[in-house]
């Protein structure tokens, strides 16, 4: 195993597994945030219970977000050390800019909301888990902004043997950033909330807590309705924008290699065959191709080969078609898990809207339970199509991934980190499942676990000592 | 503009210093649960009296790297992949030790909450250790090539003085934790805590004074910054001796600050002697990192600039405010969240 591939085995790792938990943090926050806001306005107790019980998978999910943050911030310079060289002068800002803006903001304010209950009027209590929302959503922002920075890099100049900044305002107004931003934190909101339907409906099903957890089933489903048909709606943006900017990602995660034709047809199913550079057998649906790529019935797209011609005229001789297969087949498990997402956000309105949560639908609610994963499935693969799609760059047009890694850093220390961290991850995330089952357990109403039976009081034992001397 | 280059340094070296005087005494605090508790009572007391602070102050460190990228990416590059195997183990602890906080009370079960002790303590000591023999590292010199690239073997980044530094760093943490305790607890817990921190000056005054030789005769610090090492060092023994005093009389609030204005002179201290370089090269001195040849364009740090100076304040404020918010000491008999 070589260091390129060991390097980016880590970097996949650690991206997927960090953003398990960052699209609940982000989605989770809001909610609570929402359910607390109810409470402080309407007063009733009923919601701050709500706050509370998410809170707490909230906080259990937000520390290992926050872990797993560290290692994606230290990676760049420890394994791609030649890629911080060459765009640390443009990629390092955005970095720095969200510790600075973000991570103090959450990081901060998170501590006041835990133990600032008791301590904070309520007012001041709920403007911490609204700055709290607010810090997840700006740490979005700018470290999409550096990704976006990689799939389109804007308001730069090589100078020095480097890409050096000079037009922040075009990194921030970035066309990628501004519909890959929309799209992923909708994503984030749509993870939480499924994640509370999901446990609401596990719930609703035992009859355990009723009104609490449809309540929360109410709130959490209009959020997830709303942010999975925004996510699908960013997305086609973003489909319409990669056309232009990186066609190549495009024309593979269609895996078509040759010119579409006009009409250009969807493919739905595809056997792909790398080595031939050519399919099998296809299913297309007609006109669909063309739609997500200029919203209208017509118009041709470019294929592989031709783009690969091209880009060779540019950039020199090299294989510039990524892995189609797994482009192709991440784009679609990615926009299936959405469609369902909508499909279930749908219905799951409707029952709510029609008052039937009370009764439910058995295997609806079944379904709302194996929709948690929903949300996963997409954002991951959604990244995978992202990241895969551009290769072989690392910042497209400028920088290969081969090019990027760390010279003075061995293959054998990149695969002890490896083996390293992916076990903490799998020990982590066994653990968070193990306590997140325990929180919904015992429900919303049962006493804290880590108040223990015997009093802590010096003055209790000193009463105790003195009944056991009149005792003996 | 070279003005923003000094800036810059200044502004990271700030960092590191608001990193270690703050997580520095949470660290201490996390060494504490095993060498000062006695009970789980006062163990989860130890754990609540930094629970609404520790991850805010370890962001400062979070802060301090993505500041290097921005401003010095070849100074982060040649740092992270150098000191490549340390980090992974830096960055193991710092992982266990931010879930253990979040874990331990969440199972009411002996051993899980004995494993979790160990991950606190674990992860409160090898941080300052590892981060202690980097900078020591730093002003002692590296393997660093004309490509900036550092090849530096285990013996390069660990040895006598790198150790002497790193151990350093732990006991300095270890007793301004132990003040915060003091300024955080009431009774038993409060008294042993000032009586262990008294106790450990001793080994810390001699772990300094170790060190501030070393330094003098195995590196070109003082060469380069002799008269203003010496007033730092001078200003640094002071408090050092005031904190003993301080401890002796039990005006806990002016010893904590006194081991503070230890550890930042400390900190400072490497900063001053690094500058205007960066990383030394043991190689070649023309090899050297220095805030010209690490550094972004003017451009970038000029935005940099003024993005940090508009932050800073409001993240100074909300951040002290929330000190002030939980000023209260912590006694066992109240609702504890961790």
């Amino acid at each position: 195993m070589d260091a390129v591939f060991l390097a980016r085995l880590q970097f996949a790792s650690t991206t997927i597994f960090h953003f398990i938990f960052v699209p609940i943090s982000i989605g989770l926050a809001l909610t609570i945030a929402i359910m607390q806001t109810m409470y402080v306005v309407k007063g009733k107790e009923e919601y701050r219970s709500m706050a509370k019980f998410w809170g707490k998978l909230f906080l259990i999910n937000f520390a290992v977000g926050v872990v797993t943050g560290i290692l994606q911030e230290f990676q760049f310079g420890m394994n791609w050390s030649n890629y911080s060289r060459f765009v640390g002068d443009v990629f390092g800002a955005p970095l720095a800019i969200e510790a600075l803006l973000a991570f103090f903001l959450e990081s901060t304010f998170i501590g006041l909301w835990i133990f600032g209950w008791d301590r904070l009027s309520k007012k001041v209590h709920l403007v911490c888990i609204w700055l709290v929302s607010i810090g997840t959503i700006i740490s979005a922002f700018w470290i999409l902004l550096a990704n976006s920075f990689m799939q389109r890099p804007v308001g730069f100049q090589i100078q020095n043997g480097r890409a050096e900044m000079n037009d922040f305002w075009a990194l921030i107004t970035n066309g990628q950033l501004l519909v890959e931003f929309p799209h992923t934190v909708l994503g984030a909101f749509a993870t939480g909330a499924f994640l509370i339907t999901g446990i609401s409906a596990y719930k609703l099903l035992k009859r355990q807590d009723v009104q609490f957890f449809k309540k929360s089933f109410h709130i959490a489903i209009i959020i997830g309705l709303i942010s999975s048909v925004g996510v699908a709606l960013w997305g086609h943006q973003q489909a319409q924008y990669l056309i232009h900017t990186q066609p190549m990602k495009m024309a593979a995660s269609e895996a078509l290699w040759g010119k579409s034709g006009d009409p250009a047809g969807w493919t739905v199913f595809a056997t792909i065959d790398p080595k031939k550079q050519e399919n099998g057998m296809e299913i297309q649906i007609p006109y669909l191709l063309s739609f997500l790529s200029y919203s209208k019935f017509s118009g041709e797209v470019k294929g592989m080969l031709e783009l690969q011609a091209e880009y060779e005229a540019t950039y020199g001789p090299g294989n510039y078609i990524p892995p189609v297969r797994t482009t192709f087949w991440s784009f679609r498990i990615m926009v299936g898990a959405g469609s369902l997402m909508i499909l279930l956000g749908l219905y799951g309105t409707f029952l709510a809207w029609r008052k039937k949560l009370e009764q439910p639908n058995k295997w609806f609610m079944r379904l709302m339970v194996l929709g948690i994963s929903l949300p996963f499935i997409g954002n991951t693969f959604g990244w995978i199509m992202t990241e895969i799609g551009r290769q072989p760059w690392t910042v497209f047009g400028l920088m290969r991934t081969e090019d990027s890694i760390s010279p003075s850093v061995g293959a054998g220390q990149i695969l002890f980190s490896v083996i390293a961290f992916s076990t903490i991850y799998l020990i982590l995330a066994i653990i968070l499942v193990y306590l997140f089952s325990k929180v919904i357990r015992k429900g919303p109403y049962a006493p804290d676990d880590h108040h223990d039976e015997h009093s802590h009081d010096p003055f209790d034992q000193v009463v105790k000592e003195e009944k056991q001397h009149a005792l003996t | 503009m070279h003005l923003l280059n000094d800036l810059w340094f200044v502004l990271v070296a700030v960092l590191f210093i608001g990193f270690f005087f703050l997580e520095g005494f949470d660290f201490g605090v996390g060494m504490s649960t095993k060498l000062l508790a006695r009970t789980d009572g006062e163990r989860r007391v130890l754990i609540n009296s930094i629970g609404p602070f520790w991850d805010a102050n370890e962001v400062w460190l979070i802060t301090a790297g993505g500041a290097m990228f921005a401003a010095f990416p070849n100074w982060y590059a040649t740092l992270f992949s150098g000191y490549y195997t340390p980090l992974v183990f830096l960055l193991l602890a710092l992982i266990g030790r931010g879930v253990a906080f979040e874990f331990r009370g969440k199972v009411k079960h002996e051993k899980w909450k004995k494993t979790w002790d160990w991950v606190i303590f674990l992860g409160s000591l090898l941080p300052p250790l590892l981060l202690g023999v980097v900078f020591a590292g730093l002003i002692k010199g590296l393997p660093i090539d004309a490509q900036m690239e550092m090849k530096a073997g285990l013996f390069d980044m660990v040895n006598g003085y790198t150790l002497v530094g790193g151990l350093t760093v732990v006991m300095l943490c270890l007793v301004h934790g132990l003040m915060f305790t003091t300024l955080r607890t009431v009774g038993d817990l409060q008294v042993r805590a000032r009586k262990l921190g008294q106790m450990l000056l001793i080994p810390l005054g001699l772990l300094l004074a170790a060190f501030g030789i070393m330094t003098y005769t195995m590196t070109d610090v003082f060469e380069v910054r002799g008269g203003i090492l010496a007033a730092v060092g001078v200003v640094g023994l002071i408090a050092f001796l005031l904190s003993g005093y301080f401890m002796k009389v039990k005006k806990d609030g002016w010893a904590f600050g006194m081991t503070g204005a230890v550890i930042v002179l400390s900190v400072a201290s490497v900063f001053i002697g690094l500058f205007p370089r960066v990383m030394i090269s043991s190689i070649d001195q023309a090899f050297n990192l220095t805030i010209d040849n690490a550094a972004s364009g003017a451009y970038s740090l000029k935005v940099m600039t003024i993005v940090a100076l508009t932050l800073l304040p409001f993240v100074l404020g909300y951040q002290i405010w929330s000190y002030f918010v939980f000023h209260k000491r912590v006694h066992e008999k109240e609702h504890l969240e961790y």
